[in-house]
């Protein structure tokens, strides 16, 4: 993996790639749920903070329990009982009409029903990692994609809406006539890209991609995710993209946050978080996965387990499994903190108060000298 | 751990296998067709699969989902019968059924930690059982459980033996199934996808252990995955599988760093790998085929980029490519002995992907080897 | 523990919050709660009631005026009908609640609390046994079937269809008449009705048993040598308890509604007779049914076998939502009701699909040094 670096954190000019340039769609400010009430109360988000902008791929990572899919679900406000938003705002930003100089923002957290309708699905949608329970058993691809043109483009006539359907799975890498099928007659793969086409429908502008392809085999994983970031580049969609698996992220996200026990540690580009991450969660996470080149080295992982979330420990969560923890990280919880002029951010006692960092979370910040994740694809 | 060293130590060609497969063949009776009256078919999970485990190495057995791998592990676990070939134990024939002498010999862990571990017994009753039934335990049974525990490093042990299967993590709960499995001190470990179920975070403690059980107590380890990069890790030798049929066999960094079958190349290609300068191209595309009715000939021929005329009609041989490395493909066969049913090929099929050299080896060599390269490069 | 909120999201883990044994759990809901008071209730009634109650049964109440038959001689005179001689009736019969007779008399001036008292044991007698038996039964039948499979399942699975086929009412009536004893013995009786109503638990368990079958953990205890006995018995049958039981108490219920048709149609023995058969509540109401007694308005005669019935017969359906509840741990309501939200003084709109927002920006949470409530060790 990465060779050592000298530990200096060389104080760079904030360079920055096209999509953190971009506007902000969807901005996540304070967004705290918990499960259940009062004393019972799990804090599953805590004080977190995201900004997906325009046409960028956000990748949010975690383990199970950190946190992850919780925070998107409760974004849109599609988090089951006993989920509770116990307070932040999600302020979704919609393309700004001409001629009208009224605030258009919409905050999904007071918004009330018919709002929240308009913008679900038609402005922001979802896929989830089982495609098998998202679709309905019943009926055909074809006529879900009729029940959604319909209520949303009312517009459309029949034939309309079946040619939409075509193109639609086309844009996917499916033929037409999969549209006469069920779900169950589609194979894992098949019913995700459809999944996927569905959630396009309505050209939304921000996709929430919630462990899309955990459940697929690598080679469908890799062709799905080419799809669908050749039809970010098309199509133009902010992505939220879920996933416990950091190295498929750093390949495909443009910036990437990563969870854990219900709050946010570290946010940086796809390449500075690999290259260089500045926070012991981020470094353990990222050598968890062997690599696929050169020689075999024994490799540790992270000691310990993921916390209790109703038995956190005292200050910051990850300080038991921690080999750099001080006795501040006992005491007092880290919040994210920009870290320099890059725009980096990290949770982590030792980028404050004069600890000494070690060499492992001071690598060279590659920054955007190597091309970054968004540039290499559109090179292509 | 010492992952280099002990590869160095045992070349896992050398070594007579402990518990070997040969030839195993195991179809399923499946509904085919539509109607009122559909008829059955036979799917064939795993076709004609020979595997071999030898003492103190861990063989991976990589493939998709679908590809039959752990019908290959549950076979040799006897836990299903395979409907044709025979499992070897120390080169005899394990007679049918599942004689308890055979679960002292060979153990399984399975998947889910959350499934293998019934819900109601605590932790204790499940180490207790197996030393019960093969009178293992000695006189102390609570230090013998507690003996196991530590070897799977759950210390203090006291702390979990009272524990319900529910109050651990899922790690933990792994770690007790691999200690259930070590209880009968075995010689030949079966790991189902052990990690693919756990958090990142903690798949390489488990790993490790499993590599710490080859190297101190010399078990002879199979490793079934679909993760590339863990095989890799963790596994002396890969066997890569597709649609019920092995395709490549060979040492696991020589397979990653030089994958002689296209399906092997397509894995590699697909794989997740964040040291990737450039973006993957795929090398083929498409899904695994039906098995109730498999393409003739090599069975990947339909998604291969590098097919050619034989492959439709012929399976392709077992080919020698390098030490300790076969590819069933065709494209590493002399051009003048592509013919079918040529007795070379039969020959060569024979011998299949033991391990040992072939009875008549083909003609091979670096031509070979570098053709494979150079079709990569030109992807 | 675990604490995994996306399992909390979806689901699939088996009762996260369970701590300790299981058992000590379950009676906490309310509906488990309330089913066992009232059986215990009715359990307490069926063992003292002989000895409390203050008349017997058959005691005719013997205030008697000779009537001249107005109906017509060839009716009254001379004849003998359950016990009371001819031409003769009652004082002001049938008498209603007073301190004498706390529910009344029958229209012969017998006391109906004595013969409630009386009834209670014979009916839940014949209940439970037949639900132990038919339990029992479907236990032997279903379980082997499941867990041996081939012809074996085939075989069996042939017994208890061909059982299910047969309409159990009919099938009774012709076993109560023709088999000796049914008429004075509440065993034989038992016996017959578990016979009819062992089939229907068959098939659950036998289901339920096929899916556990092939269970890893099932399978692991094959791989480590275990018998095939002792399988079903420790590995098996444990987990089939909640169904056991609810099908335990199904066939009880329908055990009740047997027996009680039975004697109504008079196939369980009347207790004048000789030998007398046993008084239940089915033969109470058959006599309410032969003397007209709900069109003629005395309702103290015909309410308290009914209630009676009727309160057995909830009793075990809330048994029986309580088991439910406790295997599907989704029926449970799982705290984020209106009325919990109200108690913790949160208003918010609870509707599907749109998770609730408490008011207001909340303060951030508190450090969680504090939220270690010694359940430490382990963790996930």
């Amino acid at each position: 993996m990465s060779e050592m670096s000298p530990p200096a954190l060389a104080p760079r000019t904030p360079t920055h790639s096209s999509t953190r340039e971009a506007e902000p769609v969807l901005e996540i400010r304070g967004l705290n749920v918990d499960y259940g009430f009062g004393t019972e109360a799990v804090h599953a988000v805590v004080d977190c903070d995201l900004v997906l902008r325009r046409g960028q791929v956000l990748g949010l990572a975690g383990e199970s329990g950190s946190g992850k899919s919780t925070l998107s679900m409760a974004a849109i406000r599609l988090l089951r009982s006993p989920g509770v938003i116990t307070g932040g705002e999600v302020l979704f930003h919609p393309r700004p009409v001409e001629g009208d100089s009224s605030d258009p923002t919409i905050d999904l957290l007071r918004a009330d029903e018919a709002e929240l309708r308009r913008v679900r699905w038609s402005e922001i949608s979802v896929v989830f990692q089982s495609a098998l329970n998202a679709l309905n058993p019943v009926i055909t691809i074809g006529a879900q994609f009729d029940d959604l043109l319909k209520v949303h483009r009312p517009h459309l006539s029949s034939s309309e809406r079946w040619d939409r359907g075509v193109e639609l799975l086309e844009m996917v890498g499916m033929t037409g006539d999969r549209l006469r099928s069920y779900s169950h007659e589609l194979s894992g793969g098949m019913r995700q890209r459809a999944m996927i086409a569905m959630a396009l429908a309505l050209e939304p502008q921000v996709m929430i991609l919630d462990e899309p392809t955990t459940a697929l085999d690598v080679v469908t994983q890799r062709e799905i995710l080419e799809e669908l970031m050749g039809l970010r580049d098309r199509l133009g969609f902010a992505a939220l993209f879920i996933t416990h698996d950091l190295s498929l992220l750093v390949e495909l996200a443009d910036e990437i946050v990563v969870m854990y026990a219900g709050r946010l540690m570290e946010r940086a580009p796809a390449a500075s978080l690999f290259r260089a991450p500045r926070v012991p969660y981020t470094y353990g996470l990222l050598h968890c996965f062997p690599p696929m080149h050169g020689e075999r080295k024994p490799m540790e992982g992270i000691p310990g387990s993921p916390p209790d979330l109703r038995a956190l420990p005292s200050g910051c969560s990850f300080h038991p499994r921690c080999p750099w923890a001080m006795e501040r990280c006992r005491k007092e919880t880290p919040v994210l903190t920009r870290l320099d002029a890059s725009g980096r951010e990290a949770a982590c006692w030792l980028h404050s108060g004069g600890a000494t960092v070690p060499a492992e979370l001071a690598m060279v910040d590659p920054g955007d000298r190597g091309p970054s994740a968004a540039t290499r694809r559109v090179a292509r | 751990m010492s992952l280099t060293a002990q590869q160095a130590a045992v070349p896992p060609v050398s070594v007579a296998p402990v518990l070997e497969g040969r030839g195993l063949t195991k179809y399923f009776s499946v509904k085919h067709g539509r109607g009122i009256f559909p008829g059955t078919a036979r799917l064939f999970a795993v076709d004609d699969v020979t595997i071999a485990l030898a003492a103190g190495t861990v063989t991976a057995l990589v493939g998709e989902s679908g590809s039959g791998k752990t019908t290959v592990a549950r076979m040799l676990a006897k836990i299903i019968n395979p409907d044709g070939g025979a499992v070897l134990l120390d080169g005899k024939p394990v007679p049918h059924g599942r004689p308890r002498s055979y679960a002292r010999q060979v153990q399984m862990v399975f998947q889910d930690p959350f499934a293998s571990l019934n819900p109601i017994h605590r932790i204790s009753y499940n180490l207790v059982r197996p030393l019960t039934i093969h009178h293992l335990g000695g006189d102390d049974l609570n230090e013998a459980v507690e003996e196991l525990l530590r070897r799977v490093a759950l210390e203090p042990p006291q702390q979990y033996t009272r524990k319900f299967p529910h109050e651990l993590s899922g790690g933990q709960r792994q770690r007790v199934a691999i200690a259930r499995a070590l209880s009968v001190r075995p010689r030949v470990l079966l790991a189902d996808e052990p990690v693919s179920m756990l958090d990142v975070s903690i798949r390489l403690g488990i790993l490790n252990l499993l590599a710490d059980l080859r190297d101190r107590d010399h078990l002879a380890i199979l490793y079934v995955t679909h993760d590339i990069a863990s095989a890799r890790y963790l596994a002396d030798t890969i066997v890569v599988m597709y649609a019920g049929q092995v395709v490549e066999t060979a040492p696991s960094e020589r397979l990653t760093d030089h994958p002689a079958h296209p399906y092997t190349q397509l894995l590699l290609s697909a794989a997740p790998d964040p040291d990737r300068a450039e973006p993957p191209s795929l090398a083929g595309s498409g899904a695994p085929p039906s098995l109730i009715t498999p393409p003739s000939g090599c069975r990947f021929h339909p998604r291969c980029p590098h097919a050619m005329a034989i492959c439709s009609t012929t399976a392709p041989p077992s080919v020698t490519v390098g030490p300790g490395h076969a590819s069933n493909c065709w494209l590493h066969v002399d051009e003048s002995r592509r013919v079918p049913d040529h007795p070379d090929v039969v020959a060569a099929k024979a011998s299949s992907t033991s391990l040992r050299p072939p009875a008549a080896p083909p003609p091979i060599g670096t031509t070979q080897m570098r053709r494979t390269e150079e079709d990569r490069s030109m992807e | 523990m675990s604490t995994d909120v996306t399992t909390l999201l979806t689901g699939p883990e088996p009762a996260p919050t369970s701590r300790g044994s299981r058992a000590i759990r379950m009676p906490r809901s309310p509906k488990i709660i309330a089913g066992l008071v009232i059986l215990a209730v009715f359990a307490v009634l069926a063992i003292i009631g002989p000895a409390i109650a203050p008349y017997s049964p058959n005691e005719i109440n013997q205030n008697w005026v000779k009537i001249t038959c107005q109906q017509g001689p060839g009716l009254c005179i001379g004849e003998i009908k359950d016990g009371v001689p001819g031409g003769y009736v009652p004082l002001e019969v049938p008498l209603g609640p007073s301190s004498a007779h706390p529910l009344g008399t029958t229209l012969l001036g017998q006391d109906v609390w004595s013969q409630l008292l009386n009834s209670t044991r014979p009916t839940l007698v014949v209940a439970f046994l037949a639900g132990l038996v038919a339990t029992a039964l479907s236990i032997l039948i279903g379980v082997s079937a499941g867990y041996l499979g081939g012809s074996a399942d085939e075989g069996l699975s042939l017994l208890s269809n061909v059982f299910l086929a047969i309409p159990g009412l009919p099938l009774l009536i012709v076993l109560a008449s023709y088999v000796p004893g049914a008429d004075t013995s509440v065993i034989v009786i038992g016996l017959i009705v578990a016979l009819t109503g062992w089939a229907y638990g068959s098939r659950v368990l036998r289901a339920q048993t096929l899916s556990l079958r092939n269970r890893d953990f099932v399978e692991a205890a094959r791989v480590s040598g275990e018998g095939r006995l002792r399988i079903i018995l420790a590995e098996v049958m444990p987990n089939l308890l909640p169904i056991i039981a609810s099908s335990f108490l199904f066939t009880t219920l329908y055990a009740i509604g047997a027996y009680v048709s039975l004697a109504f149609l008079g196939l369980a023995g009347t207790p004048t007779s000789s030998p007398p058969g046993p008084w239940n509540w089915g033969i109470m109401l058959q006599q309410v049914f032969d003397n007209n007694a709900v069109n003629t308005g005395y309702w103290w005669w015909w309410l308290p076998p009914g209630i009676c019935i009727a309160l057995v017969g909830t009793s075990l359906a809330l048994l029986n939502f309580g088991i439910d509840e406790f295997i599907n741990p989704r029926l449970r309501a799982v705290g984020l009701t209106r009325k919990a939200a109200r108690k913790a003084g949160i208003s918010f709109r609870a509707t599907l699909g749109f998770t609730p927002v408490m008011g207001g920006r909340k303060a951030p949470v508190a450090p969680v040094s504090g939220s270690n409530d010694g359940r430490g060790g382990s963790s996930r």
